[in-house]
Protein backbone atom coordinates (compact mmCIF):
# COMPACT_ATOMS: atom_id res chain seq x y z
CA UNK A 1 0.00 0.00 0.00
CA UNK A 2 1.49 3.54 -0.79
CA UNK A 3 2.73 5.23 2.22
CA UNK A 4 0.40 8.30 3.73
CA UNK A 5 2.55 10.18 6.21
CA UNK A 6 1.00 12.10 9.05
CA UNK A 7 3.33 14.78 10.82
CA UNK A 8 1.92 14.23 14.51
CA UNK A 9 2.57 17.03 17.07
CA UNK A 10 0.72 17.58 20.70
CA UNK A 11 -0.73 21.06 21.37
CA UNK A 12 0.75 22.40 24.27
CA UNK A 13 -0.43 25.82 25.87
CA UNK A 14 -0.53 26.89 29.72
CA UNK A 15 -4.13 29.18 30.11
CA UNK A 16 -4.52 31.10 33.00
CA UNK A 17 -8.48 31.85 33.25
CA UNK A 18 -9.32 34.59 35.54
CA UNK A 19 -12.61 33.42 37.51
CA UNK A 20 -13.47 37.21 38.07
CA UNK A 21 -14.90 38.83 41.24
CA UNK A 22 -17.93 37.02 40.72
CA UNK A 23 -16.19 33.63 40.48
CA UNK A 24 -13.63 34.32 43.20
CA UNK A 25 -15.97 34.74 45.95
CA UNK A 26 -18.04 32.06 44.77
CA UNK A 27 -14.69 29.71 44.90
CA UNK A 28 -13.43 31.09 48.29
CA UNK A 29 -16.63 30.07 49.85
CA UNK A 30 -16.82 26.76 48.62
CA UNK A 31 -13.05 26.23 49.71
CA UNK A 32 -13.22 28.37 53.13
CA UNK A 33 -16.69 27.04 54.00
CA UNK A 34 -18.17 24.64 52.44
CA UNK A 35 -21.01 26.75 50.74
CA UNK A 36 -22.72 26.28 47.40
CA UNK A 37 -23.41 29.97 46.66
CA UNK A 38 -25.55 31.30 43.53
CA UNK A 39 -27.19 34.40 42.20
CA UNK A 40 -30.51 36.34 41.97
CA UNK A 41 -31.91 38.19 39.49
CA UNK A 42 -33.41 41.44 40.71
CA UNK A 43 -35.31 41.92 37.14
CA UNK A 44 -36.24 38.28 36.56
CA UNK A 45 -36.18 36.94 40.50
CA UNK A 46 -34.30 33.58 39.43
CA UNK A 47 -31.37 32.00 41.05
CA UNK A 48 -28.93 31.33 39.09
CA UNK A 49 -26.21 28.50 39.37
CA UNK A 50 -22.96 28.82 38.59
CA UNK A 51 -22.97 32.56 40.21
CA UNK A 52 -22.54 35.12 36.66
CA UNK A 53 -22.45 38.61 36.96
CA UNK A 54 -25.34 39.35 33.86
CA UNK A 55 -29.05 37.62 34.04
CA UNK A 56 -28.67 36.67 30.36
CA UNK A 57 -31.96 36.39 30.19
CA UNK A 58 -32.54 39.85 30.93
CA UNK A 59 -29.36 41.30 30.97
CA UNK A 60 -29.84 42.90 34.27
CA UNK A 61 -26.31 43.09 36.62
CA UNK A 62 -26.61 40.61 39.21
CA UNK A 63 -25.43 41.39 43.03
CA UNK A 64 -27.72 39.47 45.53
CA UNK A 65 -25.83 36.25 46.62
CA UNK A 66 -27.79 33.56 47.52
CA UNK A 67 -26.43 30.32 49.53
CA UNK A 68 -27.67 27.18 47.75
CA UNK A 69 -28.62 24.16 49.83
CA UNK A 70 -26.05 21.44 49.15
CA UNK A 71 -28.90 19.02 48.45
CA UNK A 72 -31.24 19.04 45.25
CA UNK A 73 -33.10 16.79 42.88
CA UNK A 74 -31.32 14.85 39.94
CA UNK A 75 -33.07 16.17 36.25
CA UNK A 76 -30.28 14.22 34.04
CA UNK A 77 -27.80 11.64 34.08
CA UNK A 78 -25.30 9.73 32.26
CA UNK A 79 -23.09 7.06 32.85
CA UNK A 80 -19.74 7.41 30.85
CA UNK A 81 -18.15 4.49 29.73
CA UNK A 82 -15.13 5.76 27.14
CA UNK A 83 -11.96 7.37 28.98
CA UNK A 84 -10.10 10.84 27.89
CA UNK A 85 -7.32 12.48 29.27
CA UNK A 86 -9.60 15.89 30.23
CA UNK A 87 -11.98 13.62 32.66
CA UNK A 88 -10.85 13.49 35.86
CA UNK A 89 -12.51 9.69 36.54
CA UNK A 90 -12.09 6.50 35.27
CA UNK A 91 -14.77 5.21 33.94
CA UNK A 92 -17.69 4.27 34.65
CA UNK A 93 -18.15 7.30 35.87
CA UNK A 94 -21.83 9.55 36.21
CA UNK A 95 -22.46 13.03 35.41
CA UNK A 96 -25.36 14.45 36.41
CA UNK A 97 -27.51 17.56 36.06
CA UNK A 98 -28.79 18.78 40.00
CA UNK A 99 -31.28 21.44 40.73
CA UNK A 100 -29.74 22.15 43.85
CA UNK A 101 -32.79 23.33 46.63
CA UNK A 102 -33.00 27.51 46.04
CA UNK A 103 -31.93 27.11 42.50
CA UNK A 104 -33.41 27.89 39.60
CA UNK A 105 -30.99 26.27 37.08
CA UNK A 106 -28.75 23.27 37.08
CA UNK A 107 -25.26 22.47 38.49
CA UNK A 108 -23.80 19.62 36.59
CA UNK A 109 -21.64 17.35 38.28
CA UNK A 110 -20.56 13.91 39.17
CA UNK A 111 -22.46 11.41 41.01
CA UNK A 112 -21.45 9.46 43.53
CA UNK A 113 -21.08 6.09 45.91
CA UNK A 114 -23.72 4.87 43.50
CA UNK A 115 -24.63 1.82 41.54
CA UNK A 116 -25.04 3.28 37.85
CA UNK A 117 -27.95 0.96 37.44
CA UNK A 118 -30.21 2.27 40.55
CA UNK A 119 -29.45 6.13 39.31
CA UNK A 120 -33.11 7.43 38.51
CA UNK A 121 -34.21 10.44 37.66
CA UNK A 122 -36.01 12.89 40.25
CA UNK A 123 -33.78 10.89 42.58
CA UNK A 124 -32.40 13.25 45.55
CA UNK A 125 -28.96 13.68 46.43
CA UNK A 126 -26.61 15.40 48.28
CA UNK A 127 -23.19 17.36 47.73
CA UNK A 128 -19.93 15.32 48.97
CA UNK A 129 -16.75 17.99 49.49
CA UNK A 130 -13.56 17.63 49.47
CA UNK A 131 -11.87 17.41 53.02
CA UNK A 132 -9.47 20.69 52.25
CA UNK A 133 -10.91 22.86 49.18
CA UNK A 134 -8.62 24.04 46.26
CA UNK A 135 -10.66 26.53 44.88
CA UNK A 136 -12.47 24.73 42.22
CA UNK A 137 -15.14 23.02 41.07
CA UNK A 138 -13.90 19.55 42.64
CA UNK A 139 -14.06 20.71 46.25
CA UNK A 140 -17.50 19.33 45.40
CA UNK A 141 -16.44 15.35 45.16
CA UNK A 142 -19.68 14.48 43.87
CA UNK A 143 -23.30 14.14 45.07
CA UNK A 144 -24.62 11.22 46.09
CA UNK A 145 -28.16 9.94 47.16
CA UNK A 146 -29.80 10.46 50.09
CA UNK B 1 -37.38 41.05 -0.28
CA UNK B 2 -36.41 43.06 -2.66
CA UNK B 3 -34.29 40.39 -4.78
CA UNK B 4 -33.74 36.69 -4.18
CA UNK B 5 -31.18 34.60 -4.11
CA UNK B 6 -30.46 31.97 -5.89
CA UNK B 7 -28.23 28.33 -5.34
CA UNK B 8 -26.82 27.24 -8.57
CA UNK B 9 -24.37 25.02 -7.91
CA UNK B 10 -23.42 21.99 -5.16
CA UNK B 11 -20.77 19.72 -4.65
CA UNK B 12 -19.50 17.39 -1.75
CA UNK B 13 -16.49 14.72 -1.67
CA UNK B 14 -16.95 11.18 -0.76
CA UNK B 15 -17.51 11.28 2.97
CA UNK B 16 -14.73 9.05 4.20
CA UNK B 17 -13.61 7.51 7.96
CA UNK B 18 -10.23 9.18 6.80
CA UNK B 19 -8.36 11.23 4.20
CA UNK B 20 -4.94 11.00 4.36
CA UNK B 21 -4.20 11.52 0.85
CA UNK B 22 -5.95 15.44 1.63
CA UNK B 23 -4.73 17.95 3.63
CA UNK B 24 -7.34 19.71 4.46
CA UNK B 25 -7.74 22.66 2.19
CA UNK B 26 -7.32 20.81 -0.66
CA UNK B 27 -10.69 19.11 0.75
CA UNK B 28 -11.90 22.38 0.50
CA UNK B 29 -9.97 23.13 -3.42
CA UNK B 30 -11.50 19.74 -4.91
CA UNK B 31 -15.47 20.97 -3.86
CA UNK B 32 -14.59 24.89 -4.98
CA UNK B 33 -13.30 23.44 -8.40
CA UNK B 34 -16.18 21.30 -9.37
CA UNK B 35 -18.94 24.21 -8.45
CA UNK B 36 -16.73 26.39 -10.73
CA UNK B 37 -16.91 23.94 -13.39
CA UNK B 38 -20.61 23.26 -13.16
CA UNK B 39 -21.21 27.21 -13.44
CA UNK B 40 -18.78 28.51 -16.33
CA UNK B 41 -17.36 30.61 -13.56
CA UNK B 42 -13.69 31.01 -12.80
CA UNK B 43 -12.33 33.39 -9.32
CA UNK B 44 -12.60 36.74 -10.80
CA UNK B 45 -16.50 36.65 -11.05
CA UNK B 46 -16.53 35.97 -7.45
CA UNK B 47 -17.10 38.70 -5.14
CA UNK B 48 -16.34 36.82 -1.52
CA UNK B 49 -15.97 33.61 -0.64
CA UNK B 50 -17.26 32.37 3.14
CA UNK B 51 -15.88 29.61 4.50
CA UNK B 52 -16.62 27.39 7.46
CA UNK B 53 -14.31 25.99 9.50
CA UNK B 54 -13.37 25.85 13.33
CA UNK B 55 -9.53 26.38 14.80
CA UNK B 56 -9.36 23.81 17.19
CA UNK B 57 -10.41 21.41 15.13
CA UNK B 58 -8.33 22.41 12.03
CA UNK B 59 -5.29 22.44 14.77
CA UNK B 60 -4.13 25.98 13.80
CA UNK B 61 -4.72 29.88 14.77
CA UNK B 62 -6.74 31.81 11.35
CA UNK B 63 -7.42 28.23 10.03
CA UNK B 64 -8.86 29.80 7.24
CA UNK B 65 -6.39 31.26 5.69
CA UNK B 66 -4.64 28.88 4.12
CA UNK B 67 -7.95 27.85 2.66
CA UNK B 68 -8.40 30.68 1.24
CA UNK B 69 -5.44 30.99 -0.74
CA UNK B 70 -6.67 27.66 -2.56
CA UNK B 71 -10.31 29.20 -3.39
CA UNK B 72 -8.51 32.32 -4.97
CA UNK B 73 -8.27 35.24 -1.86
CA UNK B 74 -5.26 36.46 -2.18
CA UNK B 75 -6.20 39.41 -3.33
CA UNK B 76 -10.01 39.29 -3.07
CA UNK B 77 -12.50 38.86 -0.06
CA UNK B 78 -13.06 35.76 1.99
CA UNK B 79 -14.86 35.52 5.71
CA UNK B 80 -14.60 32.49 7.78
CA UNK B 81 -17.68 31.71 9.85
CA UNK B 82 -16.90 29.24 12.47
CA UNK B 83 -19.70 27.44 13.47
CA UNK B 84 -22.16 24.90 11.56
CA UNK B 85 -22.23 24.83 7.18
CA UNK B 86 -25.78 25.89 7.05
CA UNK B 87 -24.84 29.18 9.04
CA UNK B 88 -22.41 30.14 6.56
CA UNK B 89 -24.75 29.69 3.57
CA UNK B 90 -27.38 32.00 5.85
CA UNK B 91 -23.91 34.81 5.90
CA UNK B 92 -23.98 34.35 2.14
CA UNK B 93 -27.48 34.97 1.17
CA UNK B 94 -27.51 38.08 3.96
CA UNK B 95 -24.47 39.36 1.95
CA UNK B 96 -26.21 39.22 -1.62
CA UNK B 97 -29.38 40.45 -0.14
CA UNK B 98 -27.39 43.47 1.35
CA UNK B 99 -26.65 44.62 -2.00
CA UNK B 100 -23.02 44.68 -1.81
CA UNK B 101 -22.27 40.94 -3.59
CA UNK B 102 -23.94 39.05 -6.59
CA UNK B 103 -21.74 35.92 -6.72
CA UNK B 104 -20.77 34.33 -3.14
CA UNK B 105 -18.28 30.95 -3.10
CA UNK B 106 -19.11 29.05 0.05
CA UNK B 107 -16.83 25.98 1.42
CA UNK B 108 -16.63 23.85 4.45
CA UNK B 109 -14.76 21.20 4.83
CA UNK B 110 -13.03 19.49 7.77
CA UNK B 111 -11.16 16.41 8.99
CA UNK B 112 -11.95 15.47 11.76
CA UNK B 113 -9.75 12.17 11.52
CA UNK B 114 -7.15 14.58 12.62
CA UNK B 115 -8.15 14.84 16.45
CA UNK B 116 -9.61 13.45 19.09
CA UNK B 117 -13.34 14.87 18.82
CA UNK B 118 -14.22 14.56 22.37
CA UNK B 119 -10.79 16.96 23.40
CA UNK B 120 -11.83 19.52 20.78
CA UNK B 121 -15.79 19.19 22.08
CA UNK B 122 -14.38 19.75 25.46
CA UNK B 123 -12.86 23.12 24.70
CA UNK B 124 -16.65 24.42 24.04
CA UNK B 125 -17.02 24.37 27.61
CA UNK B 126 -16.82 27.12 30.24
CA UNK B 127 -12.77 26.50 31.61
CA UNK B 128 -13.94 26.95 35.39
CA UNK B 129 -17.42 25.69 35.73
CA UNK B 130 -17.62 22.65 33.08
CA UNK B 131 -14.63 22.13 31.41
CA UNK B 132 -12.52 21.10 34.56
CA UNK B 133 -15.51 17.95 34.75
CA UNK B 134 -14.07 16.53 31.77
CA UNK B 135 -17.59 17.31 29.50
CA UNK B 136 -17.37 16.91 25.83
CA UNK B 137 -20.52 17.13 22.95
CA UNK B 138 -20.88 13.38 23.69
CA UNK B 139 -21.46 13.22 27.03
CA UNK B 140 -23.72 16.18 26.70
CA UNK B 141 -25.77 14.88 24.74
CA UNK B 142 -26.20 11.34 26.44
CA UNK B 143 -27.98 13.98 29.23
CA UNK B 144 -30.35 15.70 27.22
CA UNK B 145 -31.48 11.98 25.47
CA UNK B 146 -32.05 10.69 28.64
CA UNK B 147 -33.61 13.60 29.88
CA UNK B 148 -35.73 13.73 26.54
CA UNK B 149 -36.31 10.03 26.94
CA UNK B 150 -37.51 10.26 30.68
CA UNK B 151 -39.89 13.63 29.75
CA UNK B 152 -41.36 11.84 26.70
CA UNK B 153 -41.35 8.12 27.02
CA UNK B 154 -39.16 7.82 24.33
CA UNK B 155 -38.18 4.50 23.67
CA UNK B 156 -34.24 3.14 22.72
CA UNK B 157 -36.09 1.16 19.72
CA UNK B 158 -37.14 4.29 18.50
CA UNK B 159 -33.70 5.94 18.57
CA UNK B 160 -32.70 2.99 17.25
CA UNK B 161 -35.39 3.26 14.03
CA UNK B 162 -33.74 6.39 12.95
CA UNK B 163 -30.14 4.71 12.76
CA UNK B 164 -31.77 1.31 11.04
CA UNK B 165 -33.49 4.66 8.17
CA UNK B 166 -30.33 6.24 8.17
CA UNK B 167 -28.02 3.68 6.97
CA UNK B 168 -30.87 2.16 4.75
CA UNK B 169 -31.38 5.39 3.08
CA UNK B 170 -27.38 5.98 2.70
CA UNK B 171 -27.07 2.96 0.38
CA UNK B 172 -28.85 5.00 -2.21
CA UNK B 173 -26.16 8.11 -1.61
CA UNK B 174 -22.56 7.99 -3.73
CA UNK B 175 -21.49 10.33 -0.80
CA UNK B 176 -22.57 7.88 2.31
CA UNK B 177 -18.90 6.53 4.36
CA UNK B 178 -21.19 4.25 6.52
CA UNK B 179 -24.62 2.30 4.89
CA UNK B 180 -26.13 -1.01 5.49
CA UNK B 181 -29.25 -2.98 6.04
CA UNK B 182 -28.95 -3.22 9.60
CA UNK B 183 -31.56 -3.98 12.63
CA UNK B 184 -32.56 -2.29 15.88
CA UNK B 185 -31.53 -5.52 17.67
CA UNK B 186 -27.69 -4.70 15.94
CA UNK B 187 -27.78 -1.41 17.75
CA UNK B 188 -29.13 -2.17 20.92
CA UNK B 189 -26.54 -5.09 21.08
CA UNK B 190 -23.69 -2.36 19.94
CA UNK B 191 -21.93 -0.85 22.54
CA UNK B 192 -22.69 2.00 25.31
CA UNK B 193 -20.46 5.18 25.05
CA UNK B 194 -22.41 6.83 27.52
CA UNK B 195 -26.30 6.14 28.59
CA UNK B 196 -28.78 5.64 26.62
CA UNK B 197 -26.17 6.40 23.53
CA UNK B 198 -24.90 3.36 22.22
CA UNK B 199 -21.74 2.97 19.49
CA UNK B 200 -24.69 2.72 16.47
CA UNK B 201 -26.46 5.72 17.82
CA UNK B 202 -23.19 7.80 17.27
CA UNK B 203 -22.44 9.39 13.83
CA UNK B 204 -18.81 8.39 13.21
CA UNK B 205 -15.78 10.26 12.57
CA UNK B 206 -15.99 11.72 9.60
CA UNK B 207 -13.37 13.73 6.71
CA UNK B 208 -15.29 16.07 3.76
CA UNK B 209 -15.87 19.14 2.20
CA UNK B 210 -18.54 20.39 0.31
CA UNK B 211 -18.87 24.24 -1.64
CA UNK B 212 -22.05 25.51 -3.24
CA UNK B 213 -22.62 29.07 -5.03
CA UNK B 214 -25.05 31.56 -4.35
CA UNK B 215 -25.87 34.57 -6.62
CA UNK B 216 -28.50 37.35 -6.80
CA UNK B 217 -31.42 35.97 -9.03
CA UNK B 218 -30.77 38.15 -12.30
CA UNK B 219 -27.38 36.16 -12.08
CA UNK B 220 -29.05 32.85 -11.78
CA UNK B 221 -30.51 32.05 -15.12
CA UNK B 222 -27.23 32.15 -16.98
CA UNK B 223 -25.62 30.05 -14.69
CA UNK B 224 -27.75 27.43 -14.58
CA UNK B 225 -31.69 26.21 -15.80
CA UNK B 226 -32.60 24.64 -12.79
CA UNK B 227 -31.94 27.61 -9.88
CA UNK B 228 -32.58 26.31 -6.32
CA UNK B 229 -33.92 29.34 -4.49
CA UNK B 230 -33.65 30.31 -0.09
CA UNK B 231 -36.67 30.69 0.74
CA UNK B 232 -36.45 31.36 4.48
CA UNK B 233 -33.89 30.96 6.84
CA UNK B 234 -33.68 31.35 10.86
CA UNK B 235 -30.97 31.06 13.69
CA UNK B 236 -31.71 31.11 17.31
CA UNK B 237 -29.24 30.09 20.50
CA UNK B 238 -30.04 28.67 23.27
CA UNK B 239 -28.02 28.98 26.60
CA UNK B 240 -24.42 28.43 27.38
CA UNK B 241 -24.90 26.49 30.50
CA UNK B 242 -26.24 23.27 30.21
CA UNK B 243 -28.29 23.46 33.11
CA UNK B 244 -29.98 26.91 32.51
CA UNK B 245 -31.50 24.71 29.60
CA UNK B 246 -34.71 22.31 29.25
CA UNK B 247 -32.65 20.12 27.69
CA UNK B 248 -35.87 17.88 26.52
CA UNK B 249 -37.21 20.90 24.84
CA UNK B 250 -35.35 22.44 21.92
CA UNK B 251 -37.00 26.04 21.82
CA UNK B 252 -34.07 27.50 20.27
CA UNK B 253 -34.67 25.22 17.13
CA UNK B 254 -38.40 25.60 17.35
CA UNK B 255 -37.25 29.71 16.95
CA UNK B 256 -34.99 29.06 14.47
CA UNK B 257 -38.00 27.48 12.33
CA UNK B 258 -41.01 29.64 13.26
CA UNK B 259 -38.24 32.86 11.81
CA UNK B 260 -37.46 30.17 8.47
CA UNK B 261 -40.98 29.58 8.22
CA UNK B 262 -42.42 33.17 8.64
CA UNK B 263 -39.92 34.36 6.16
CA UNK B 264 -41.07 31.78 3.44
CA UNK B 265 -44.82 31.81 4.39
CA UNK B 266 -45.18 28.18 5.75
CA UNK B 267 -47.61 27.54 7.98
CA UNK B 268 -47.72 23.51 7.87
CA UNK B 269 -44.82 22.12 7.68
CA UNK B 270 -45.04 18.69 7.46
CA UNK B 271 -47.69 19.15 4.58
CA UNK B 272 -45.87 22.17 2.85
CA UNK B 273 -42.45 20.81 3.03
CA UNK B 274 -41.88 17.57 0.31
CA UNK B 275 -38.37 16.48 1.74
CA UNK B 276 -36.16 17.51 4.67
CA UNK B 277 -32.36 16.86 5.36
CA UNK B 278 -31.26 17.68 9.02
CA UNK B 279 -28.25 17.30 11.33
CA UNK B 280 -28.68 14.59 14.10
CA UNK B 281 -25.46 13.34 15.47
CA UNK B 282 -27.34 11.03 17.47
CA UNK B 283 -30.20 8.98 16.98
CA UNK B 284 -32.50 10.70 19.61
CA UNK B 285 -31.67 14.09 17.80
CA UNK B 286 -33.85 12.76 14.81
CA UNK B 287 -36.62 12.64 17.32
CA UNK B 288 -36.14 15.89 19.58
CA UNK B 289 -35.47 17.94 15.98
CA UNK B 290 -38.66 16.45 14.41
CA UNK B 291 -40.54 18.14 17.45
CA UNK B 292 -38.81 21.57 17.80
CA UNK B 293 -39.35 21.46 13.80
CA UNK B 294 -42.82 21.36 13.90
CA UNK B 295 -43.39 18.06 12.36
CA UNK B 296 -45.29 16.83 15.31
CA UNK B 297 -46.16 17.68 18.83
CA UNK B 298 -43.55 17.68 21.10
CA UNK B 299 -43.33 14.19 22.69
CA UNK B 300 -44.58 12.59 19.44
CA UNK B 301 -40.89 12.47 18.10
CA UNK B 302 -40.90 8.18 18.63
CA UNK B 303 -44.16 7.67 17.07
CA UNK B 304 -43.21 9.70 14.42
CA UNK B 305 -40.96 7.44 12.98
CA UNK B 306 -42.79 3.96 14.04
CA UNK B 307 -45.68 5.36 11.98
CA UNK B 308 -43.49 5.86 8.91
CA UNK B 309 -43.91 9.37 7.97
CA UNK B 310 -40.47 9.73 7.98
CA UNK B 311 -39.59 6.89 5.68
CA UNK B 312 -39.12 7.35 1.85
CA UNK B 313 -42.77 6.17 1.24
CA UNK B 314 -44.01 8.82 4.20
CA UNK B 315 -45.45 11.91 4.06
CA UNK B 316 -41.98 13.64 4.96
CA UNK B 317 -39.00 11.82 4.31
CA UNK B 318 -36.94 12.67 6.45
CA UNK B 319 -32.93 12.61 5.76
CA UNK B 320 -32.78 10.73 2.30
CA UNK B 321 -29.41 10.69 1.92
CA UNK B 322 -28.60 8.86 5.33
CA UNK B 323 -28.02 12.67 7.18
CA UNK B 324 -24.51 12.59 9.96
CA UNK B 325 -25.44 8.82 10.97
CA UNK B 326 -24.39 7.74 7.79
CA UNK B 327 -20.72 10.02 7.72
CA UNK B 328 -20.64 13.75 7.31
CA UNK B 329 -18.34 16.19 9.16
CA UNK B 330 -19.02 18.14 11.70
CA UNK B 331 -19.21 21.98 9.97
CA UNK B 332 -19.53 20.32 6.88
CA UNK B 333 -23.17 19.30 7.87
CA UNK B 334 -25.05 21.42 7.64
CA UNK B 335 -23.41 23.00 4.28
CA UNK B 336 -23.68 19.29 3.01
CA UNK B 337 -27.82 19.24 4.00
CA UNK B 338 -28.44 22.13 2.15
CA UNK B 339 -26.69 20.68 -0.90
CA UNK B 340 -28.78 17.60 -0.57
CA UNK B 341 -31.80 19.68 -0.19
CA UNK B 342 -30.79 21.00 -3.61
CA UNK B 343 -30.27 17.65 -5.35
CA UNK B 344 -33.14 17.04 -4.36
CA UNK B 345 -34.86 20.21 -5.47
CA UNK B 346 -32.98 19.70 -8.57
CA UNK B 347 -33.95 15.95 -9.24
CA UNK B 348 -30.74 14.86 -9.45
CA UNK B 349 -30.72 13.05 -5.94
CA UNK B 350 -30.59 9.74 -7.82
CA UNK B 351 -31.49 6.54 -6.13
CA UNK B 352 -32.05 8.90 -3.16
CA UNK B 353 -34.62 11.03 -5.13
CA UNK B 354 -38.05 12.20 -3.11
CA UNK B 355 -40.24 12.45 -6.74
CA UNK B 356 -41.63 15.97 -7.72
CA UNK B 357 -40.02 17.57 -4.61
CA UNK B 358 -40.70 21.24 -4.59
CA UNK B 359 -40.34 22.34 -0.99
CA UNK B 360 -36.88 21.27 1.28
CA UNK B 361 -35.73 21.57 4.81
CA UNK B 362 -31.90 22.06 5.75
CA UNK B 363 -31.29 21.64 9.14
CA UNK B 364 -27.60 22.24 11.05
CA UNK B 365 -26.58 22.83 14.25
CA UNK B 366 -23.13 23.21 16.29
CA UNK B 367 -22.48 23.25 20.14
CA UNK B 368 -23.59 21.17 22.89
CA UNK B 369 -26.92 19.80 22.91
CA UNK B 370 -27.87 21.83 19.90
CA UNK B 371 -26.95 25.39 21.27
CA UNK B 372 -27.25 27.22 17.72
CA UNK B 373 -29.32 26.16 15.65
CA UNK B 374 -30.21 27.02 11.85
CA UNK B 375 -33.46 25.98 9.64
CA UNK B 376 -33.03 27.09 5.56
CA UNK B 377 -36.68 26.70 3.07
CA UNK B 378 -35.86 26.16 -0.27
CA UNK B 379 -37.77 25.86 -3.23
CA UNK B 380 -37.82 25.36 -7.12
Amino acid sequence: MEEKMVFDEPYVAHYQYSVGAVGTKFFTELRDNKKILGMRCPACHLVYFPPRATCHRCLAKLDEWVELSDEGTLITYTVVHYSEPVQPQEPPFAYGLIRLDGADTCICHFLGEVDPESINIGMRVKAVFREKGEGNMLDIRYFKPL
Amino acid sequence: MADRVAIVAVAQTKYEEARPDRRVFELAFEVAERVLEQTGLNNDDLDIRVTCSQDHLDGMGISDVPVSEVLGAQYGAEEKIASDGAMAARYAFIQILSGHYDVVLVVAQCKESKVDQNLVANLAFDPIYHRYLGLDFLSAAAMQANRYMHQHGITPEQCARVVVKSLKNAKNNPYAQRAMDISVEDILRSPVLAYPIRQLDAKPVSDGACAMILVREDRAKRLTDKPVWIKGVGSCYDAFYLGDRELADCDSLAAAAKRAYQMAGITEPLKEIDVAEISAEYSYQELLWSEGLGFCDPGEGGRLIERGVTGMDGELPLNPSGGLLSGCPTHVAGLSRIAEAVLQLRGEAGARQVPGAKTALAHGFVGPCGQLQCVMILGK
